[in-house]
């Protein structure tokens, strides 16, 4: 029986600890090490992108006033099929109602205002090369959702963090308190965007500690917050996706909520992207889900 | 729920669980009335109270209108009054209470206050729901309207007037008995310039009332504000920190409401305006120090500091700004040498001897470290290109059609590679093959041992540009405007259109590549697939190519600047401006960036700040490109010269 069990759930003889401690076997190189490691992982020889989303309103809200937009494809073209993605997160504040039509203006009018571009080069055969780089295309469309919120919700505002994805490049537009990461297989998590927040500002300054900041009274202050104001000078940025790595977006009901360490682990631990995202969401909810919850995470693979 | 005219707060309350119903008022209110008042302006000719006939709207805020009237009670002369409406529509009694209160507050506040820079108030009356002031009418417009109609920057000596006038009337407002008046909203935009060129101080509108309310509310207005006035406090020093900000704005012309807060320190005034003299910077520095306690400890101890600069920087008889804080005469090269003709190229080292092309059709070997001349070999045209050194022979392209590729050490010719037109372009080397462009329309591909064609790729135009090769791929530009990345089998794998030629060269990383246009364009594209990240537009046209300095990408154009702009999201870090084009490229060594310009100088800038470190004038235009080697400069100059000086 025994070694039926052995042979089925791959357990092995009781000795092999004591042989293993006075074995004396060479060390895998790096190089051996490495390949083994890429082997375990997901691989396309052409590039593709994955993605995955979570949300919750959380455990003390009634009301969701974020809003999530994800959308991953490939750009078929002459030089082989690009990787294209769009994802949009907006945590949308004022106090009522008009948070709520805040985010969803805004996620609507970017995502709208980037998908009509790109609609020649997605779903037509003939298209002329786009007169606009990426950075302004990001910027006429975080303008235009200005607009629209000041018109259709005027008072209200909302975060805003989008990133747009083309073969690898990430081009983030960026207001508010919402916030993109570069999460590492090897552990390190790279926050990319820099919070729009009072608190944020004093640290920056080194007028307060991150530990004095933990318990500032008012963290919740935004200086920049899409509708808001009569200048927007949205933050715009392109960097090159992390390979590997995961890019992950969320709202500050994530990452007010649940520690880096536990956002890193809950994302390399997980056996695909859907899972992750859900633990996640589980893990904000679990420390008390004070706050809606929204979360994008995206891999280039291959 | 403040009168702040026009105006939005930015300062949003995020909710908390705790805090649901907290905030919403402010901004909600602002936007709200801003309809109402739309709907019930009063009109033109109407009349008011039987005596204020309505011009026209000249201002418009969140509770009301401004308008222009005359008062009928000097019907013999035109007297002109401003008007400010406040409509009270609160819902709330207590709140519709609160807000006349207010407003009689202002009333009763502007009746006891006489300065030349104050607005006189001569009425005041409640019409049902609402409210007016008569006030005296300021001919003119306000100082955010000065800036931005002003081309280019304000004299110094006109925002000092300024400065020394609002302290005036600050150290009046704090001197006020019983209680001192805090202003706390000094911004551009509450300051007139009335058409004497005087400073008048409008909207004594903000009510200590509405902001100590509720903890959390609204915290504070844009951009202006001291840092304490995010803890409620409001004192003398929060009008003088709000006042350096407003100098700041005014020497700038950077908005702060564009910037992070409290960021003024990160925009060194002088090194966006270096004609601001340093007095006046200290003072303004003074003035926003983040401490309230390390400010001037009154406005009338800032006024006599302006006044003293004022003095000292001669502002009546003005005194032309500081440049340069090396002269040129204080460096001189190590050596020169003179060639018979311009020299327009760009040298290149190699093992203690320094080679360079000329228009005189010579190359020229020289000794780098005394400039001792070696010997020179003839082509039949000028030579414009930098010459590349591989395997002890010379290659450089001229005007003679030809490539030329000279032994290093006899100075005598090994091979020549024809084609149909002048060679501009500067060769480049990969995988024993040397790329370079013709004015034939073509990139030619040669075998490095061989001398013979391997291909070469044709383009819509002459190429003058050098080829940069990364990761088995070739881009260049052509004077068509067209772009292209090509492998090395010189199969186009994409290809990019810019308006005007693309005469610069290309420099990139593996996630970016950088050139310019005559379009006057800096452009930065995905190597992969030709993609524009992003675009930055230059004042003029450029053939300049730019040069990767960390995170910055450092570029010249004939508008006469050379910029730096950051490589992440193509915001200008600095710019440099020399005193014609700017037509050859810059180059990084250690933290200094190296630049020539039309106008004869080598300029040495601090990479990071674009502060100048030093200049060294020549006879002539320099229009090609440093070359920085260990330590020392060679530059060469259409003076015939070229230069040996010290990094």
């Amino acid at each position: 029986m025994d070694k039926l069990f052995g042979w089925l759930f791959g357990s092995q003889p009781k000795t092999t600890e004591k042989a293993m401690d006075i074995a004396n076997t060479a060390p895998l190189t790096e190089e051996q090490l490495k390949t083994i490691v890429s082997n375990q992982n997901p691989h396309f020889d052409l590039q593709q992108l994955v993605s995955a989303a979570g949300q919750s309103v959380g455990k003390q809200r009634e009301l969701n006033e974020d809003s999530l937009l994800a959308i991953t494809s490939t750009m078929a073209g002459n030089s082989g099929n690009l990787p294209f993605g769009l994802y949009v997160v907006a945590d949308g504040m004022g106090g009522h109602q008009f948070g709520e039509v805040a985010s969803n203006a805004a996620i609507r009018t970017v995502a709208g205002y980037i998908m009509k571009k790109f609609h020649p080069y997605l779903f037509q055969v003939k298209s002329e090369p786009m007169d606009e780089s990426f950075q302004e295309l990001m910027s006429a469309a975080v303008n235009e959702a200005q607009r629209i919120i000041q018109r259709e919700a005027p008072g209200s505002g909302t975060t805003l963090t989008a990133a747009l994805v083309i073969g690898q490049q990430i081009t983030i537009a960026h207001v508010g308190d919402s916030r993109a990461y570069f999460v590492y297989p090897d552990g390190r998590l790279e926050t990319i965007t820099r919070d729009h927040s009072l608190v944020q500002r004093l640290q920056e300054l080194g007028h307060i500690t991150p530990e004095e900041a933990e318990n500032y009274p008012h963290r919740n202050v935004l200086y920049k917050a899409l509708g808001q104001g009569d200048i927007l000078d949205p933050e715009i940025f392109t960097l090159a996706f992390p390979q590997p790595g995961t890019l992950m977006i969320c709202s500050d009901g994530m990452w007010g909520v649940v520690a880096e360490q536990d956002i890193i682990r809950a994302i390399n631990e997980a056996p695909n992207l859907q899972r992750a995202c859900q633990n996640l969401v589980t893990a904000a909810n679990t420390a008390g889900g004070p706050d809606n919850i929204s979360v994008v995470l995206a891999q280039l693979i291959g | 729920m403040s009168n702040h005219e026009g105006q939005t707060i930015i300062y949003l309350i995020r909710r908390t669980p705790l805090e649901t119903r907290l905030f919403p008022e402010l901004s909600d209110d602002d936007k709200g009335e801003e309809n109402v008042v739309a709907k019930s302006q009063l009109q033109a000719g109407a009349i008011l109270a039987k005596r204020y006939a309505i011009q026209e709207v000249v201002g418009l805020g969140g509770m009301g209108s401004v308008y222009r009237a005359r008062d009928m009670h000097f019907p013999n002369v035109t007297k002109l009054v401003a008007v400010k409406e406040m409509i009270n529509s609160a819902p709330d009694p207590l709140v519709r209470e609160t807000i006349v209160q207010n407003f009689e507050r202002e009333a009763n506040l502007l009746a006891t206050l006489h300065h030349p820079s104050i607005p006189k108030i001569y009425d005041y009356f409640t019409l049902e729901s609402r409210s007016y002031l008569v006030l005296e009418f300021i001919h003119g417009k306000d100082m955010e309207a000065v800036i931005n109609e002003t081309n280019g920057f304000l004299p110094e000596e006109q925002v000092l007037t300024w400065a020394i006038d609002l302290c005036d009337v600050l150290d009046y407002l704090h001197k006020h008995q019983p209680d001192p008046i805090i202003f706390r909203d000094m911004k551009p935009s509450n300051v007139m310039i009335n058409s004497n060129g005087d400073v008048m101080l409008v909207d004594f509108g903000i009510a200590k009332a509405f902001q100590s309310g509720i903890k959390g509310t609204m915290i504070g207005t844009e951009g202006y504000s001291p840092p304490e006035q995010y803890r409620g406090e409001a004192t003398q020093a929060a009008d003088i920190y709000s006042l350096g900000a407003t100098l700041h704005h005014a020497l700038t012309r950077r908005d702060p409401r564009l910037e992070p807060p409290f960021s003024f320190a990160e925009r060194p005034i002088r090194r966006i305006n270096p004609a601001v003299s340093p007095e006046l910077e200290t003072i303004v520095n003074q003035a926003l120090e983040y401490e309230p306690a390390n400010r001037f400890k009154s406005a009338s101890e800032m006024r006599d500091a302006l006044t003293s600069v004022a003095r000292k920087t001669g502002m009546l008889v003005r005194m032309g700004p500081k440049t340069g804080p090396i002269k040129s005469e204080g460096i001189k090269p190590l050596w020169k040498f003179k060639c018979e003709d311009e020299i327009r190229g760009t040298p290149a080292i190699h093992q203690g001897t320094l080679y360079i092309g000329c228009y005189d059709h010579n190359l020229y070997a020289l000794d780098a470290s005394e400039g001792k001349f070696q010997w020179k070999y003839p082509t039949d045209g000028g030579i414009v290109s930098r010459p590349i050194i591989v395997d002890g022979n010379i290659i450089v392209g001229s005007e003679d059609k030809r490539l030329h590729v000279v032994s290093s050490r006899s100075g005598k010719v090994v091979w020549t590679y024809y084609t149909d037109g002048p060679v501009r372009s500067s060769p480049s080397i990969a995988e024993g093959h040397i790329f370079f462009g013709s004015d034939d329309n073509h990139l030619h591909a040669v075998n490095l041992n061989t001398g013979r064609m391997a291909w070469r790729f044709e383009s819509a135009d002459a190429i003058r540009s050098t080829p940069f090769v990364m990761s088995e791929m070739v881009y260049f530009g052509c004077e068509s405007g067209d772009y292209y990345a090509i492998n090395f089998r010189g199969e186009m794998k994409w290809r990019f259109r810019s308006k005007r030629a693309v005469t610069a060269s290309t420099v990139g990383t593996g996630q970016a590549i950088y050139f310019t246009s005559v379009d006057g364009t800096l452009y930065a594209l995905d190597p992969r697939n030709g993609w524009v990240i992003w675009r930055f537009r230059l004042g003029k046209s450029s053939i300049s190519t730019p040069c990767i300095a960390d995170d910055l990408i450092v570029v010249g154009s004939a508008d006469g600047f050379i910029y730096a702009v950051e490589a992440k999201n193509s915001k200008e870090a600095w710019r440099f401006r020399t005193e014609h084009q700017v037509n050859g490229s810059p180059v990084l060594y250690k933290d200094s960036i190296y630049c020539g310009s039309v106008d004869g100088s080598l300029y040495c800038l601090e990479y990071r700040t674009g502060r100048l470190r030093w200049k060294f004038g020549t006879e002539g235009a320099i229009t090609g490109t440093p070359l920085v080697f260990d330590d020392v400069v060679y530059i060469g100059s259409t003076d015939h010269h070229i230069y040996a000086l010290l990094a």
